[in-house]
């Protein structure tokens, strides 16, 4: 009967319920929609940025990624492997074999990162292959590297011609090797294109005097939200002697610049949510001025206080319920049209974007956790809204309340 | 005959800090199972006053208020409240009835919060509303029942929860004549017949004639009981 009564109160007045569900709704709507929004394209730029080099995590020995020398790789290790790729939410793993080199041609020389790789499992991982401009991928146990069309620019070298690598191998001697571009590649990011030459990972191996030895595993996963999951099974269950690294902790930087934008949202929200908490807080004043006699004859025939307090309470809950589910039902047509349609960038930003070798999209997300979590947000706006009226029905008078 | 109320010696004071009213002076107000009392006296006397600290809405300045030989006053707050639920039924003169619940649930409410088993409250919601006349309006708001139907749901209320006696602040004051007397009937026939208490205040003098004994308040004191002046005769 109480919750009866709380329903039943809530249509009393119908249209100021009705405008404050409204709000409720408009609000939660633009909420869910913005975080989707703005965590689908976060994903979606983090996906495209992880799968250009990093991955989502790594693996090393420990100590490489502070100091990234041949000292600090590992032997491959059959056993390591498994476990990596058979954690949960894993979907490709990748060997490597970096180090810094010296590349030259005829006269010229610059720097470069060179890396050797499992051709079958990059593929796998950063979709190589679709960077190659001329030539052909890179075939296991053979010879030959894929140059960086910035760096063979740099260096003067074209398809067909011989790269010459020198650098420190890992027991310290002089290692230098020729081996012939088979295909140049094009990344969007200069860092990148200026100074990176992928060979496999066999030869680098042979060359740098490391034999089946490698300097990080790199990690890919079939969803972004698996990431903690698998980050802390692998940081547990690894042995002692390896390390392993999310993103995050490779590219801080990126990180905190993502952190920065939801701070800035979540401040908009938070505006947002002020609003309506102004529009819930005067309902619910009104419904307590309105509704004083009423209260003050419930405790006049013997209702306890806290008994009226639930009515009032379930009203409040009735209020934002109504209004947050209405705005759940607007929003998921929304934000799932959105996932499935992204919006389309034009202009500088499509350019940049594509310079990158990114898809020039704004997706959204469709998490089931955005959907409760603003739920949960607006009904706790209420709830603690509706502490006021709450308290003031506790101190009730009756003879005073039924005097007015 | 068994005593029900047993006012003694009370008096209230408003504002005592600032300008004092003293609403009610020095009154012994004794009443029997059965009576049929109406409280009278102009407006300002000290009626609602009276009634409100008899019937543990208000807490006299001094004095004891002892129901059923139950001293109200040493009862802490929740178990007045509680108190009030099951041994005393309010009519009061206006805003009666929740707008939100029909006229059969409001006088079910009174009983859902004694908790009592759902048959009985069904059965006794139907008995009562019959024998105010609204057997037809069982499903009807508040808002749709004239002034006196409202007040005859009242009643039936008040008597829903089996009390020791019921109070009614000025019942009739917002009834026309024929809703009055139409009220005052089923009042007396529930006196006469079930032995109902009842403590109504008025000043209506049709309502005061129909009164069994009238007790006269002035400035808060009271001038005249004709119990009292029965028994001298
Ligand atoms: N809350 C209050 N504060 C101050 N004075 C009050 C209050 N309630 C009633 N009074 C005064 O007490 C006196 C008695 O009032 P009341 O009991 O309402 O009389 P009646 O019901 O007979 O009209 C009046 O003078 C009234 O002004
Ligand atoms: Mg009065």
């Amino acid at each position: 009967m109480l919750l009866k009564l709380a329903w039943r109160n809530i249509w009393r007045n119908r249209n100021r319920s009705l405008i404050t569900m409204s709000a409720i709704a408009s609000a939660v709507l633009l909420a869910v929609a913005t975080v989707s929004l703005q965590q689908g394209v976060w994903e979606h730029l983090i996906k495209n940025l992880v799968s250009l080099y990093t991955g989502y995590a790594q693996v090393h020995a420990k100590g490489y990624w502070d100091e990234q020398t041949l000292e600090n790789s590992f032997e491959i290790d059959k056993t390591v492997e498994q476990q990596v790729a058979g954690t949960p939410g894993v979907n490709a793993i990748a060997h490597r074999l970096e180090s810094f080199a010296l590349a030259s041609s005829g006269d010229k020389t610059r720097g470069c990162l060179v890396v050797g790789i499992n051709p079958a499992e990059e593929e796998n991982l950063t979709r190589l292959s679709a960077k190659i401009q001329s030539g052909s991928m890179l075939e296991s146990g053979q010879d030959g590297a894929l140059v960086a069309e910035g760096l063979a620019e740099k260096l003067n070298l074209a398809l067909g011609d011989t790269l010459v690598l020198l650098t420190q191998g890992y027991y310290g001697s002089t290692a230098a090797m020729k081996t012939p571009i088979r295909g140049l590649l094009h990344f969007g990011s200069p860092e990148l294109n200026n100074q990176i030459a992928y060979i496999p990972i066999q030869l680098a191996q042979y060359w740098l005097d490391a034999p089946d030895r490698a300097t990080s595993l790199v990690v890919g996963l079939e969803q972004a939200e698996d990431l903690p999951a698998v980050a802390r099974s692998l940081k547990k269950s690894l042995p002692k002697t390896y390390e392993a690294l999310t993103w995050k902790e490779m590219m801080p930087e990126i990180n905190q610049h993502i952190e920065a934008d939801s701070a800035g949202m979540y401040i908009m929200l938070g505006v947002l949510y002020m609003l309506i908490s102004f529009g819930i807080f005067s309902t619910l004043l009104m419904m307590l001025a309105e509704r004083q006699r009423e209260f003050g004859m419930l405790n006049a025939l013997g209702m306890q206080p806290w008994s009226i307090a639930r009515v009032v309470l379930a009203e409040t809950v009735f209020l934002t319920l109504c209004g947050s589910l209405a705005g759940l039902l607007l929003s998921y047509p929304l934000v799932w049209y959105l996932a499935e349609n992204p919006i389309q960038l034009g202009g500088d930003m499509a350019e940049i974007y594509e310079k990158f070798g990114f898809e020039a999209i704004f997706p959204a997300t469709v998490k089931a956790k955005i959907f409760v979590e603003q739920t949960l947000v607006v009904l706790s706006v209420g709830l603690v809204l509706a502490v006021y009226p709450v308290w003031r029905v506790l101190r009730l008078n009756a003879v005073e309340a039924m005097r007015n | 005959m068994q005593t029900v109320i047993d006012a003694h010696n009370i008096s209230k004071v408003y504002n005592p800090d600032t300008i004092p009213v003293h609403a009610v002076n020095s009154v012994h107000l004794h009443l029997n199972r059965g009576e049929f009392t109406a409280l009278v006296g102009p407006s300002g006397s000290g009626k609602t006053t009276l009634l409100n600290i008899i019937g543990g809405l208000d807490a006299p300045t001094e004095g004891q208020v002892v129901i059923n030989g139950i001293n109200i006053s040493e009862l802490k707050p929740n178990q007045l409240i509680n108190f009030r639920l099951h041994n005393i039924g309010f009519v009061f003169q206006a805003f009666n009835l929740i707008p939100v619940l029909t006229a059969s649930e409001n006088v079910e409410f009174i009983m859902l919060l004694q908790k009592r088993p759902k048959a009985e409250r069904t059965r006794r919601v139907h008995e009562l509303l019959a024998s105010v006349g609204l057997s037809d309006k069982l499903n009807v708001r508040p808002s749709q029942l004239s002034g006196g139907q409202q007040q005859r749901v009242a009643v039936a209320r008040a008597l829903a929860s089996r009390p020791q006696f019921i109070l009614a602040d000025e019942p009739t004051a917002n009834l026309d004549s024929h809703s009055a007397a139409t009220l005052l009937d089923i009042m007396e026939k529930m006196n006469r017949e079930e032995a109902i208490t009842f403590l109504f205040s008025t000043h209506d003098q049709r309502v005061i004639d129909r009164a069994r004994r009238v007790i006269t308040l002035v400035d808060g004191r009271i001038e005249n009981d004709s119990a009292a002046t029965q028994i001298r005769h």
